[in-house]
C-alpha cells in the first residue's frame, strides 16, 4: 500500500524545495557572520593575550650604604644604581653609544621602580640582592619572540649587541615573561610597557556612574508620565516623534552640546567624569525612555483594568502595579543603553577627555579618559608596543559589555512577566 | 457622594431600606449613548436597576452589555476613542459629573471582568490590595480576616487556603475568576458589577456563585451579564435584553422569559438568534 502522506505530487516536492533551499540561505548566512565574528575575537585576542606578561630582567643591585643612606632613603641615586648593575653584568661594553644601548634594554623607569621597593622594603638595605626589573617595550618584544633575529639588524629596533646581551640573560634565566599586574594596576604612560588600564577604568566607570544616576530616574519618569498619564494629543506625538529623533542623533553632536553648554556655559570641569557621564546621559536618555516606555506598554492593559476596577487611583494603579511589573524590562534598557554609552567615544572626545592622563582618578571633577578612548589613543601610538595594549584594552572593554549584556539577559529570563 | 473617598459609605441608609424589602431603584441610565470613535456601540438605554436585587443583562455576542457594565463605574473613561453621553445617576448622583471622584465611585461599584485578571501577586495580595488602598482594615488580623472571609464567600478557600503566598495567576481559569469575585467583594462595594462571572466556571463552582450573589443581594445590588438564560432565570429579579446596541425590553424576569413582548427577545430565549 503506498503512504498517502507521502510527498508524491511535485507541487508538495516543489514547496518543500523552497523550504530547504531557504533553510540552507539561513545557515550560510549564519555562518558567514559568526566566521567574521570568530575572525575578530581570536585576532584580538591573539594580539591581547600578549599585552599580559610582561618581560623582566633579573639584576643584582647593590643597596649598600656606599649608594643609599638609610636616613634619607628618597636623595639617593637609583638609576644610577640600576646602571651600575648593568654595567656589571656585562663588563665588556665600552663606549657611549653601546652603554646608552645597554641602559635601554631597562625600562626609563628601573630607577624609579627600585625607589619604590626600597621605600616599601627598608630591608632590602645593607647588600647586594637580585632583583627583578621591567625590560623596555623594544626588550619585551624580543622576551615574547616577537623580534625576527635573523633579520639584518638595520631592519629591526635592537641591533645585533642587543640581542646578543638579552640571548645571554635569557640562557641564563635572567631574563622572563611575567605576569603583568601594573597593566591592572596602573594609569596610561608614554612607555609601552609601563601603561595601564586602570585610569581609564575607573574613569569609564564614573562616567557611567553619573550618566545612571542622571538618566535612569529622569528616563523613567518621563516614561511613566508619557505612558501612563499624559493625555494622547498632538502635543504628546510631537514629544514622541522627537524623542525617537534624538535617539537616533550622531553621539558626536551630543559631545558638542555638552562642550559647549556643561563646558563653555556652566564652566564645569574639562575631561572630568562628571562632565562626560553628563554627555553620556543625553546621549542616553532618549534610549531610556524609549525601553522604559516600550517595557509599560507590555503590561496588559487588563491588569491596569483590575488596579483601577477596585478604586485604585491612576498613581497607585501605576505605583503598585504597573511599574513594578515593568521594572525589569526599565532596567534591561537602562543596562543595554549604558552598555552603548561605555563604547562611546566621539562625544568623550569632544569635551577633552582624550588627553594623555597618567594618574588614576579619585574624583569625579578630575581630569580622567575613559576605556574607548584610551583604546584610540593607544592605536595611535606609533611604539609597536602598544599594539598589544590595544588589544588587551579592546578585551577588558568586551569583557564589560559581555558582562552588561548578559546581566541584561538574566534579568529578562530572571524576572521575565507570565501574565 | 462620590466627592471624597468614603468614610461612611451609607451604611445607615440602605439597611433600613433593606428590612422594609420594597424596590427602590439605585441606578438610572437616561437616553445613554456610547460611541467607539464613531461607531455608536449603544443607542437610547433607557434602564433603572433596584437596590437589593440582581439584574441579568443579556443578549447575543457584542450587543454592548460589557459596554453598559463598563459605564456604570466609568471604566469607559480608560478607552480613549469611548464617549458616553446622556446620564447615569447612582444613589441621585450623576456619575459623569466632573465633580465626581472616579476612586470613590469605583470602590462604591465593584467589577468583575469578563476575563479574570488576577494580579501577578499572591493570592493574599491580590484580595488584600482593595482593603489596604481603602484603609478598610484597622490591622493585620482585620485584614487577614477579609482574605478569608472574601475567600470563602467566592467558594475558592478549600482549594487555596494552604496556599496563600502562592501566585494568584498560578490558579486555572476558573479559580483566577473566583479569586477576582473575591478580590472583588473584599472592598465591600455597595453595587457589583459582575460581566460573565460563571463563563469558566463547572456547575459547582457556579453554584457557589450563584449562592454568592443570593446572599449578596441581601445587602447588595448586582448586575451581572450572563449568556445562560437559566442561570439568569435563576439568579436574577430582573432582566434586560439588548440587541444591536438597543435595550430592546427589560423587566421582571419571569415576565421576560415567559411572555416576552418583543418578537426578538422571545427568538433569543428560544435560541432562534445570538
Ligand atoms: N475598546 C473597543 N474599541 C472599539 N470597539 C469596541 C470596544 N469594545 C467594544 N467595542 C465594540 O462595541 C460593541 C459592543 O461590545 P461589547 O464588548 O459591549 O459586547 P458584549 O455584549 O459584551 O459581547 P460579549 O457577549 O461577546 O462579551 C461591539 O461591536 C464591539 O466591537
Ligand atoms: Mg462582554
Amino acid at each position: 500500500m503506498t503512504n498517502p502522506f507521502g510527498a508524491q505530487s511535485p507541487d508538495i516536492k516543489q514547496r518543500r524545495a523552497a523550504q530547504t533551499r531557504f533553510e540552507w540561505g539561513g545557515r550560510l548566512a549564519i555562518t558567514v557572520a559568526l566566521g567574521f565574528l570568530l575572525a575578530m575575537t581570536v585576532t584580538i585576542a591573539w594580539l591581547g593575550v600578549g599585552a599580559l606578561q610582561q618581560t623582566e630582567i633579573k639584576l643584582a643591585v647593590d643597596l649598600g650604604p656606599d649608594n643609599i643612606d638609610p636616613n634619607d632613603l628618597k636623595g639617593a641615586s637609583y638609576n644610577t644604581i640600576v646602571k651600575n648593575a648593568l654595567k656589571a653584568r656585562f663588563p665588556e661594553v665600552e663606549g657611549r653609544r653601546e652603554k646608552r644601548d645597554l641602559y635601554g634594554i631597562l625600562s626609563p623607569d628601573a630607577g624609579f621602580e627600585l625607589k619604590e621597593k626600597v621605600v616599601a622594603d627598608p630591608s632590602l638595605l645593607g647588600g647586594t640582592r637580585e632583583l627583578w626589573f621591567l625590560a623596555s617595550d623594544d626588550a619585551d618584544l624580543f622576551g615574547k619572540g616577537r623580534v625576527d633575529v635573523t633579520l639584518d639588524q638595520s631592519q629591526r629596533r635592537l641591533n645585533d649587541l642587543e640581542v646578543g646581551w638579552l640571548q645571554d640573560l635569557k640562557a641564563n634565566g635572567e631574563l622572563q615573561k611575567r605576569f603583568n599586574m601594573r597593566f591592572f594596576t596602573h594609569g596610561d604612560s608614554r612607555e609601552p610597557e609601563l601603561a595601564g588600564i586602570l585610569g581609564a577604568l575607573v574613569g569609564s566607570a564614573m562616567s557611567l556612574f553619573v550618566c545612571f544616576i542622571l538618566c535612569f530616574p529622569v528616563g523613567v519618569m518621563a516614561a511613566i508620565y508619557l505612558e501612563e498619564f499624559a493625555p494622547k494629543n498632538r502635543i504628546s506625538d510631537f514629544i514622541e516623534v522627537n524623542i525617537n529623533n534624538l535617539a537616533a542623533v550622531p553621539s558626536i553632536v551630543f559631545g558638542l552640546l555638552g562642550l559647549a553648554i556643561f563646558l563653555n556655559v556652566f564652566g564645569l570641569p574639562r575631561s572630568s567624569p562628571l562632565v562626560g557621564g553628563m554627555v553620556l546621559s543625553l546621549m542616553t536618555l532618549p534610549a531610556i525612555i524609549i525601553a522604559a516606555r516600550a517595557a509599560l506598554s507590555a503590561v496588559p492593559p487588563s491588569i491596569r483594568e483590575a488596579a483601577l476596577g477596585l478604586g485604585a487611583s491612576r498613581l497607585e494603579a501605576t505605583f503598585h502595579h504597573v511599574a513594578p511589573l515593568a521594572m525589569p524590562g526599565m532596567l534591561t534598557g537602562a543596562i543595554v543603553g549604558m552598555a552603548r554609552a561605555l563604547g562611546e567615544t566621539a562625544p568623550l572626545l569632544m569635551i577633552g577627555m582624550v588627553a594623555f592622563i597618567v594618574d588614576v582618578p579619585t574624583s569625579l571633577v578630575q581630569p580622567a579618559t575613559a576605556l574607548p578612548v584610551q583604546i584610540f589613543l593607544w592605536a595611535d601610538s606609533p611604539e609597536r608596543a602598544f599594539m598589544e595594549k590595544t588589544s588587551a584594552a579592546i578585551i577588558v572593554l568586551l569583557f564589560f559589555l559581555v558582562v552588561m549584556n548578559l546581566t541584561a539577559i538574566l534579568l529578562r529570563k530572571r524576572y521575565e512577566q507570565r501574565f | 457622594m462620590f466627592m471624597e473617598v468614603q468614610d461612611a459609605q451609607g451604611n445607615g441608609q440602605t439597611s433600613g431600606q433593606a428590612a422594609r424589602g420594597e424596590s427602590e431603584t439605585v441606578i438610572t441610565a437616561r437616553d445613554v449613548d456610547v460611541y467607539y470613535g464613531n461607531k455608536k456601540a449603544l443607542e437610547g438605554v433607557n434602564l433603572d436597576i433596584q437596590r437589593h436585587q440582581v439584574t441579568s443583562l443579556i443578549g447575543p455576542s457584542g450587543c454592548g452589555k460589557t459596554t453598559f457594565l463598563r459605564c456604570l463605574n466609568r471604566m469607559n473613561d480608560l478607552i480613549d476613542i469611548c464617549r458616553v453621553t446622556g446620564s447615569i445617576t447612582i444613589e441621585g448622583q450623576d456619575i459623569y459629573d466632573p465633580a465626581v471622584d472616579v476612586v470613590a465611585l469605583r470602590a462604591h461599584v465593584g467589577m468583575v471582568f469578563q476575563k479574570p485578571n488576577p494580579f501577578p501577586k499572591s493570592i493574599f495580595e491580590n484580595i488584600a490590595y482593595g482593603p489596604r488602598i481603602h484603609r478598610i482594615a484597622r490591622n493585620k488580623s482585620e485584614l487577614n480576616d477579609i482574605v478569608v472571609d472574601s475567600l470563602k464567600r467566592a467558594g475558592l478557600w478549600d482549594e487555596v487556603h494552604d496556599r496563600l503566598d502562592q501566585p494568584g495567576t498560578g490558579l486555572s481559569g476558573g479559580q483566577q475568576q473566583r479569586l477576582c469575585i473575591a478580590r472583588a467583594i473584599a472592598i465591600q462595594p455597595k453595587i457589583i458589577l459582575m460581566d460573565e462571572p460563571c463563563s469558566a466556571l463547572d456547575p459547582i463552582a457556579t453554584a457557589k456563585v450563584e449562592e454568592l450573589m443570593e446572599e449578596l443581594k441581601a445587602h447588595f445590588t448586582i448586575v451581572i451579564v450572563t449568556h445562560s438564560m437559566q442561570q439568569a432565570a435563576r439568579v436574577s429579579q430582573r432582566t434586560a435584553f439588548f440587541h444591536l446596541g438597543i435595550l430592546v425590553e427589560q423587566g421582571p424576569t419571569e415576565q421576560i422569559f415567559t411572555t416576552p413582548q418583543d418578537a426578538r427577545t422571545e427568538n433569543y430565549i428560544t435560541g432562534r438568534i445570538g
